[in-house]
Formats: structure tokens, sequence, C-alpha cells
């Protein structure tokens, strides 16, 4: 198939960048997204142009490093897919397609395709963890039983891959989705317990002086998840961080 | 003539572990804080060893080419973890998941390491489960086990389809505690280029900055190496795009020992190629073989008419085709071992009888587990006398609730529905037993450069077990390092910083910068890719699944060929001080390059079919066992380690002799 | 209370949220008692009697209605500024229609149409009632021919059929902000349930189209009346 393909260049983060226009010709539809894409940088290559930046690594939906903002959503227009497993057969002959890197003051582009996401690493760090140090003497792990539900629901919320989606496809840039999976995950959990009212005062803290947007409810970002996280979590967040707000001294 | 210490402990094999502990060296607390440890890769045993130095107080640096330590390739694992908790009362014990390691790798791992790995992987568990990793669990509220990869017991940990990716997550948030308190400075975007050595040990790294291309200099008192394995030296792995074998390679090249690099792993289930443009192949989990029947036409017209799409498999009567595994292992069938598995697959594909158009694909069919589920359904259920539409309505309802997810990924990618066609399955590179050669106490050559997870050789032999990478991957970060390092680590609590004016520093990053100036002004006229699927393509045919004589040399010299010409005519767009992905690329497969002749050379070398290495000279002549691998204790019962000579064919071998005091050598059957 | 919780995204969130139940909440009761106008003249004007001369609702509850609209279109604007500024640079190409309802996305502009709308009716209610009872002193309730002004004066109002299609569509843009709105509220407040959530789904659906449309059927029932 035959396609002409806009894509964002933007040589480095001061750079002001633009979309380019390349016409591509007989892409397999059984090729991946970025497969196409290796096709498309391989002739920029061989024409001695520079090739497209893009972020990927795995290339089979688990890693969350490939991001791409595809014909105006987030991985494109599959459902419950990273880009590097959206195929081409989604799309038609002939077709124009837009590829631009998520759009958020606190994810800016570092160049092409590729943001920066590091504002995700710093709620990790703000209290994405349970405090247990590494020991030859842990609780046997059968001592505390956890319901099936609930441990359903962390392993439901823990599936976050934290590529970004949500904020990308969010009309605010919230990154509400992101923190919820985490802070879900271990408020599900007893062994999550001990932190649990801090770890969401704290995570949210972080979220905030990130500048990310406010969550409006608007539920794209589960839509757009590539492991359909749930919207149930950021109420559930809401209401951890209410509980904890409350309680606070 | 040999330098290769084990170190391996004295007494009884179970006692060794804990009498080595007791006997190392400790480094004292207020002496940790001024000690620096660099670890390279943030893997299940990167992060997991990054995260419990940081807890013991040594300050770590921590580096990673992804832009995140939650996306080291270990996220992609699916199956599970292996654990000797007996939880479920069927007989398992520290002995024998020692035993079932070191039968599943044919006999060529180091027993002692084994052993200990055995020992603590309960103790991984404990500490998952502490982390907050959801593993999959009984309405009772207990871990939920299940069996994998043909062992005879249920020890397999696992959190759905996911368990690689919960176990990393684990192991990111004990290092986000970590970096968030200043014990470990992350340097994500950062590649490894070389290793820096002064006075003959290991004391810091030159890592380039990915984002602007600066060469950094990092000094520590010790460097580890956990930076995965050496697959993508097939260019089509299920590896990520990313894995790459640059900073085992270094060291490799500034002494470190590289020990059997032709142990490779080819997984039987994984989706078929489907063009030239294919970047990476995907792994489906191998429990799809507990419900799969494996099978290709007899008839070469039926290949022929499928291929061209003028035949539908489901027209083939059950006389019309060939459960090959199934015909040629009877009591085991479909459920032989990865390599066997991929072997007969091969074999099959070789004579023509592949099913896709490229020739390269054996069907995986679920028609009679989805009847017999059906059946055993209705039957549950109370259905009287169900129909045919209704049997099988039931029994794809309980195929889906047991590999929905895969099913799933199956069809995104092939665009064919699996429950009504069969899958097309063919093998592809997922997993290297070799790595650098280590000690006891995961040390390599190197005195201060330590090798953990994938990136050694030491646990799985020539052949790893399923769910077996994720339990080493942790042991090794988790529990083995953060102790043995120490006993290194004692004698420099007086050593002080290690500053980075040193002429060493300056040699290393000169060289470095020096390599890659070169590369990128060779300006020739073809892309890295294409110089990576030529070797790619040279190690597939000559390298892979079977490997003969004649092809191995072949393939030396072909690769030395492609080595010549990339270093010729490569074209690297773009510049230096910048993001350049193809720079990137290019220092990678410049290192594939050379490991891939080395990787021919010790499977020249080792003649004699061992696990995931096939000699065809080194096979049953008779019996009933006639045309299986032939395993040669007498001559080969050895770790080949290899040294640097400056070219991977003047390499030379080290042997450490394998004993086995505890476990019997016996041929593996699985007629 | 923390001393961030008013400062955080998620504090807002909830504060937007609960304004937002007590709007509703008057909303409903506003409903309730004017559609007694369409019912009964009489128990209409006994009712807004005792709602403008009571002192709990006069002194109390009205400054505090007032008070949650102006927080609700205040915070409501605020954030929205500050929600646009978290994207400086926007897509070329974006399809939000696929992910996200419209009410959804543009509850700024249905709130805004609805502050806009509350402009006119505090205009033309709001005010002369204001005006009536407390500047000119005149607390009966009473008009020149000796009964009850209220429901009069109501009727009055919606003789001027331009008057009639404003306040109609005014009620559609309340009823797409309330469709988002009714549910949005228990998101925000943490209320999420697998079982129950589909209920509040409904039940704001409903509550969203009723009362606006009751509203509708108010304003054009005083139109056809009044001639």
């Amino acid at each position: 198939m035959n396609l002409t393909l806009k894509v964002w260049r933007q040589k480095n983060a001061n750079d002001k960048g633009g979309l380019e226009t390349y016409p591509i010709t007989g892409i397999s539809e059984h090729a991946s997204f970025l497969e196409m894409l290796d096709v498309l940088n391989e002739q920029l290559i061989n024409d001695g142009k520079e090739p497209v930046a893009f972020d990927h690594d795995c290339r089979e939906g688990i890693c969350g490093t490939c991001s791409l903002y595809i014909n105006g959503e987030a991985h494109g227009p599959d459902r419950k897919v990273t880009t590097c497993q959206l195929h081409m057969r989604m799309f038609k002959d002939g077709e124009t397609v837009y590829i631009e890197p998520w759009r958020s003051k606190s994810m800016p582009v570092i160049k092409d395709l590729i943001v920066d996401r590091t504002a995700f690493e710093r709620i990790q760090q703000a209290g994405g963890f349970i405090s247990v140090n590494t020991s030859g003497n842990t609780q046997d792990a059968n001592a505390l039983p956890i319901a099936k539900p609930m441990a359903d629901k962390a392993m439901d919320a823990a599936t976050c891959i934290g590529c970004g989606a949500c904020v990308a496809t969010c009309k605010n840039s919230s990154a509400m989705l992101f923190v919820a999976a985490k802070v879900s995950q271990y408020s599900y959990l007893p062994q999550g317990q001990v932190e649990r009212k801090q770890r969401a005062l704290n995570m949210v803290e972080q979220m905030d002086k990130e500048g990310f947007g406010n969550c409006t409810n608007t539920g794209a970002c589960e839509v757009e998840c590539p492991k359909g996280i749930s919207l149930e979590f950021i109420a559930r967040l809401n209401r951890e961080y209410l509980g904890a707000s409350v309680a606070s001294e | 003539m040999s330098t290769l210490d084990s170190k391996i402990p004295e007494g009884p094999i179970k006692d060794k572990w804990t009498k080595h502990k007791n006997d190392i060296n400790l480094v004292n607390p207020a002496n940790k804080r001024h000690i620096d440890i660099i670890v390279v890769g943030t893997g299940l045993a990167g992060g997991a060893a990054a995260a419990s130095l940081a807890e013991m107080g040594y300050k770590v640096k921590s580096f990673a080419y992804q832009d995140s330590p939650r996306r080291a390739h270990s996220i992609a694992a699916q199956g599970g973890i292996n654990a000797a908790k007996n939880y479920q009362n069927d007989g398992d014990s520290i002995y024998r998941l020692f035993y079932d390691t070191v039968k599943g790798g044919d006999y060529r791992s180091r027993e002692a390491n084994v052993y200990r790995l055995a020992e603590v992987s309960g103790n991984i568990i404990d500490q998952c489960v502490a982390q907050g990793v959801p593993f999959a669990r009984e309405y009772g509220g207990l871990l939920d086990n299940r069996s994998f990869g043909g062992v005879l017991v249920s020890r397999t940990f696992y959190a759905k389809g996911q368990t690689g990716q919960q176990l990393l997550l684990g192991a990111y948030s004990a290092m986000c505690r970590q970096i968030g308190k200043g014990k470990i400075t992350m340097y994500n975007r950062h590649e490894m280029m070389d290793v820096v050595l002064v006075d003959g040990k290991a004391r810091g790294i030159i890592a380039r900055n990915m984002i602007t291309g600066e060469i950094e200099k990092h000094s520590a008192h010790a460097v580890v190496i956990a930076s995965g394995g050496y697959g993508n030296v097939f260019f089509l792995s299920t590896n990520a795009m990313g894995s790459n074998a640059s900073a085992a390679w270094k060291i490799h090249k500034k002494g470190a020992y590289f020990a059997n690099p032709c142990y490779t792993q080819i997984h039987p289930t994984c989706i078929p190629r489907s063009g030239d443009f294919q970047s990476k192949l995907t792994l489906m989990s191998e429990s799809l073989r507990n419900d799969g029947r494996i099978w290709v036409p007899k008839n070469m017209d039926d290949v022929m008419a499928i291929r061209e799409g003028k035949k539908s498999p489901t027209e083939l009567t059950e006389d019309e085709r060939d459960y090959y595994l199934e015909r040629r292992y009877p009591a085991f069938g479909n459920l032989v071992p990865r390599d066997v598995a991929s072997r007969a697959a091969k074999e099959r594909c070789d004579a023509g009888y592949g099913v896709n158009a490229t020739g390269e694909a054996v069907y995986l069919d679920f028609k009679a587990a989805i009847n017999r589920y059906g059946k055993q359904k209705a039957h549950l259920l109370g259905v009287e006398n169900p129909n045919d539409a209704k049997i099988i309505e039931l029994g794809e309802a309980v195929i889906e609730e047991k590999y929905g997810n895969l099913f799933q990924m199956y069809e995104k990618i092939i665009d064919e529905n699996p429950y009504k066609t069969p899958m097309m399955i063919y093998p592809a590179v997922h997993y290297t037993m070799g790595g650098i050669w280590c000690d006891y106490n995961l040390m390599t050559t190197i005195p201060g450069c330590y090798a953990a997870g994938e990136a050694n050789f030491s646990d799985h032999g020539a052949n790893r077990l399923g769910a077996s990478a994720l339990m080493q991957g942790l042991a090794d970060g988790y529990f083995v390092l953060p102790y043995t390092i120490g006993d290194y680590l004692a004698d420099d609590i007086s050593t002080g910083a290690i500053p980075t004016d040193s002429p060493e520093f300056d040699a290393a990053a000169k060289e470095v910068t020096e390599r890659l100036e070169k590369l990128i002004n060779i300006k020739g006229t073809k892309s890295v890719d294409y110089f990576h699927k030529k070797l790619g393509e040279v190690m597939w045919n000559n390298v892979g699944m079977a490997r003969n004589a004649k092809g191995l040399t072949e393939a030396m010299d072909e690769i030395k060929q492609i080595r010549e010409d990339f270093w010729k005519d490569v074209r690297i767009p773009g510049g230096m001080n910048e993001l350049n992905p193809e720079l990137e690329k290019a220092t990678r497969v410049a290192d594939f390059l050379e490991l891939g002749e080395l990787f021919a050379k010790d499977a020249l070398a080792r003649e004699e079919s061992c696990g995931g290495h096939f000699r065809e000279e080194s096979v049953e002549l008779d019996g009933e066992q006639k045309g299986e691998a032939k395993r040669n204790d007498k001559d080969f019962a050895y770790v080949a380690a290899w040294e640097y000579k400056g070219d991977p064919r003047d390499a030379v071998m080290h042997k450490e002799e394998l004993e086995f005091k505890d476990i019997e050598l016996k041929q593996r059957s699985y007629k | 209370m923390s001393k961030g919780f008013s400062k955080s995204s998620v504090g807002k969130k909830v504060l937007m949220a609960l304004s937002g139940f007590f709007l509703m909440f008057f909303l409903l009761q506003h409903f309730v008692i004017n559609f007694l106008s369409v019912i009964d003249a009489n128990t209409f004007n006994e009712v807004s009697h005792f709602m403008g001369t009571n002192g709990l609702i006069q002194f109390i509850m009205q400054p505090v209605l007032l008070f949650g609209v102006l927080f609700h279109l205040g915070m409501g604007i605020y954030l929205e500024l500050k929600n646009k500024s978290a994207r400086p640079i926007k897509y070329a190409m974006n399809k939000p229609g696929e992910s996200a309802s419209w009410m959804s996305r543009n509850m700024i502009i249905t709130g805004i149409m609805v502050m806009l709308f509350l402009g006119l009716h505090f205009y033309d209610f709001w005010i002369p009632e204001l005006n009536t009872k407390y500047i000119v002193g005149d607390m009966t309730g009473l008009s020149v021919d000796g009964g009850f002004r209220y429901f009069e004066e109501l009727q009055h109002k919606f003789v001027d059929p331009i008057r009639v299609i404003i306040y109609v569509i005014s009620f559609i843009f309340l009823s797409l902000h309330l469709l988002h709105g009714f549910q949005s509220a228990f998101q925000s407040t943490g209320f999420n349930h697998n079982k129950y959530t589909p209920i509040i789904k409904k039940l704001g659906n409903l509550y969203a189209i009723i009362i606006p449309l009751g509203f509708i059927v108010i304003a054009i029932f005083h139109h056809l009346a009044s001639h």
C-alpha cells in the first residue's frame, strides 16, 4: 500500500520543529506501524537524509517505550494496542497519516517524535513503592493470604506500562490514570497499607509539581490506554487522596 | 595453563552457600557510603542489584539505554518464575529444582551455582510479594502455581501472562525508592561505551549521554554488568530492538572471558516472519503447547495448495496431517523440551513442508483441545447430547479463559482467528545461555568487574528451563551479588573516591571518541540495518538450530567479511553530539559483528550436541534414539571461556572442567 | 484536612464536584417549585412567598447558593485555563471525539452558556425581586389586585417568544452540562463501583434530560398560557 506521511520533525528540544511530508510506497499491510517507519528511515538514509527519531524497544507492547500520536489518536486508530502492535491493515491505501509526538508541557520533545517522560519517573520516586529492603528473611510469601478479587484488581492496576498515552490523549494533559494505577495497586494489597495515605499524598503532590493538567473525567485515557486501565482507579485515587487529606494532621 | 578459578567453596553442596556467606569479608556500614558501584543495565538482575546495594548503603550509579529503568527487556517475559516452595505439596524441593535445572541444561552448568540458585529461589518469591508484586492467587488467597516446561512439579509462580513485567516493576519500584533517597544516581538514556581499568581493576566506565552525545567518565570501586544477552546477533529475535551485547563485549575486550557463546535457546512457539520488513519476532508462551497439537501436511500437494491460498488447513483430514512431534516422540509428544521442538519444526520446514509464504511455519492446532474441553464443559453444565456447534462454543470459551491474551495477540499480528484456523508458529532466537564467564562470586576475570543475569553464563548450562531466567536474574541481583561483592570491596574501604582525571580514564574516553568519529566518518552507502540483517542471515543459516563444521567455518569467514565491509561502507547520518539512533545502532552492530565470529568459533570447537547447541556430526547413529542429539561428556564436559586476543578468530580457549558430584550424568530421552 | 488539599489538583476536583452536587440539589428543588406553577397557581404562589420571605432561606441559603455558583464558575474557568496551558503546542491532527464525548470535553462551553443564561435569569427574576423586597421594601408579596404576584409575574415573562427561545436553548446547554456533570461529580468524589456506577450513569442521564426538559415545558406552558 502507498501512503502520504506527515511527520513531526524537530532537531532538538530548542528547535521549533514542523511537519514534513513523505510519500511512502509498497508497504505490506502485515507490517507493523513501526516497521513502516523502519522502511521510511531506510529510504531516508539511502537518500542521504536524516532518519526520523522515534522511541521504541520491545516491539511487543509491554515495555511502554513507543508512543506516537497517529492520525489524531494516541497509539493510532486501533484499541488496546501500543504503536508497535498497530498494523498497517488498519489504514487505507492512499491515506494521509499524521505522526506527531505526545504533546504535553510536562513531556517536552527531545527530538522528532521522542519525548521526555522523566516526569513519570519522579512521580514514581515520590512514593510508588513499598518500603521493604531486600532480605533473605522476609516473611513467607503465603503468610498473608490475599483475597483473589483484591489480588486480581491489584494486577489490573499494575499492568500499566507507563507509556504516557493517557497524558497525550487527555485534553487536559492529566497524568491521573498513570498515578491512579500505581496508587491503586498498592492500596489493594496488605503490604501497601502502611504507607498508603502518605503515598497518595506524595504522588499527587509530585504529579502537580510536574505541571500536568487536572482530570475532568472525560474518560479518554481509559479508551486510549493500550492496557485498558480502568477509570475506576482514578475514582479510587480521588477517594484515597480525600481520605488521606482528611486524616492528615 | 588454565587461569580460571571458579572459587567454589568447599564442603557439601547444600552447605556451600551458607558457609561461603559466613566466610567472606564484609564492609562496615559506615564505610559503604564511601564506596561507589556502577551497575550497567536495569533489568531484573541489574535493577535488583542496584536497589539492594543502595539499601545496604553503597553509592550506586545505574545506567540504562532506555528512558526509564522500567523498560528493560526483562519486562517482556511472560510465563513465570520458578521457586522451590513446594506450596502444592507435590514433592518439590531445593534439590529437585537444582536437579531439573542441571538436567535441563544438559549437564553443562556449574553445579554449585545452580544449587545456590535453587536455594535462594524461595526468598525471591517472599521478597517480591513483600514489594507488592501481584502474583496470581487461588480463591483461598494463597499463591497459585502452574507447571511449566515439562517438569514434574508445579513450581512456577506467575502474574497473568506478564510475570516479567510485574517482577521488573517490583525491582523498579525498589530502585525508585533509592533514587528518591539519593542513594542511586540514575543515568537514563546513557550507553556504556567502555570499561576503565586502573591497575588491572575495573574502576569505572565511559558512557555516552544519548541525548547530547556527550562522552562521560564515571568512576566506581566496582562495575556490575547486567546488560542481558546477545540474541540480537541474529538480527531477528524475541529480544527488544535495543538489546545489545556491547557492555559485555567491551569488558570481554578488556580481559573478561566470554563463556560458551554458542549456547543459544531457540524458542519453538513464536509468530512466524511475514516479510523482509520484519524487525523482530514475537514469542507466545510455551504453555500453548499444553493444549495445541503441532502438525504440517503429509502431502506436498496440500502444502502448495495452502501456500497459494487454494486450500485451508481446516480442510485437511486427520490422515492428511503429520503430527510430527507425536510421531517422533510418543512419550512426550508436543511437550518435548524447547530445543527438540524447535529442531523438529526446522527439519519439517527444511524438507519443504512449511505452511506459509516464507516456507517457515508449522501449525499449532487447538481443534482437538476445543472439542475435548467443550465436551467436558457440556458434561459439567449438564447439557444433554450437545451438538457440534455447542461443543465448539463451550470449548472455545475454555481456551479463551486459558490463553485469551495470547490468541488476541496472535490475531492482532497475523489477522487470522486462531480459534477457527490453526495458529502458525516457527522457532525464534529467545535467550542466550552463554555469556561473560564469572566465578562463584559472579566476578569476571577482571578484578572488580561482575556479571549478573543473562549477561553471565553460569546457571543454565547449554539450555535453559522455562521460567528460570527470571529466577536467575533476581537471584543474582537480590541475593548473590549484594553479598559477594562485599568480599572484594572490603579491601577498598580506604581507597577513597576514584578520580576520573587519571590517564586511564582519559585514554578510554579518547578511544571511545575516536571510534565514534571513525564510524561517523565512514560515510558509506549502506545503512546499519543492512549489515545487521546480513549478519543475522549468516547466523541463522549457519549458526542457528543445526550446525556443522563446514557451515561454521564458512560463517566465520562470512562474518569477518561483513565486518570489514561494515567498517568501509556503513552510512551513519547525523552527528555525534546529538541524539542519533543510527550511531547507537552502529556501535552495537559493530560489536555483534565481532561477537558473531566468536560465537561460530565456539560452536565449531564444541564437537558435540548439547542443549541448544546441535552439531549435525554428533547424533545417535542407531537404536531408539537414532538421529537425536548426542552429548559427549568424556571430551566436552567443560566450560569454554574465551580470552580476547585482538581478533575474534584468534581468541584463546580456557577450559573450566565441570564436575558433577551430586548428579549423575544421563543422556536425555523423550521417546 | 491537609494544608495542600485545596491547592492540589485532586482537591480542586473534589471541590468542583461538591459545588456541582450542591448546585444539582438546588436545581432539583428549584425545578420542583417552578413546576408547581404548571400544576397549581395557588400552591406555587404560597411556596414562592415562603421561599422569598423566610429569613433562613433569604439570608443564609441564598448567599451560600450565590457563593456556590460563583465558586463553580470561577474554579471552572481557572481549571480550564490551567489545563489549556498544560499543552502549549497543540496537535496538528486531533480526533478527541474518538475517545471522549462532546459533553465531557466541552464543559467550559456549556458551563459558560449556562452562566450567561443565569445573567439573563437574574435580570428577569432575581434583581426585580431584590428591588421589590429590599429597595422598595414591599415584603407582602401581593400585587396591586390583592393576590400573590408571583405566578402572574412568571407568566408575564414568557409572553415574549424570543425570551422563550433563549430559555429553551439555555436549558439544552444545561442538559449537555449535566449529562457529563452528574456522573463526573460522583467519579470525582471517588464513587465508582462496578455495581452502582451503571445505575448512577442512568440516573444522571435521567436527571440531565428530565430537569431541563421540565424547565422547557414550564417556559413553553407559560408562553402558551399567556396568549
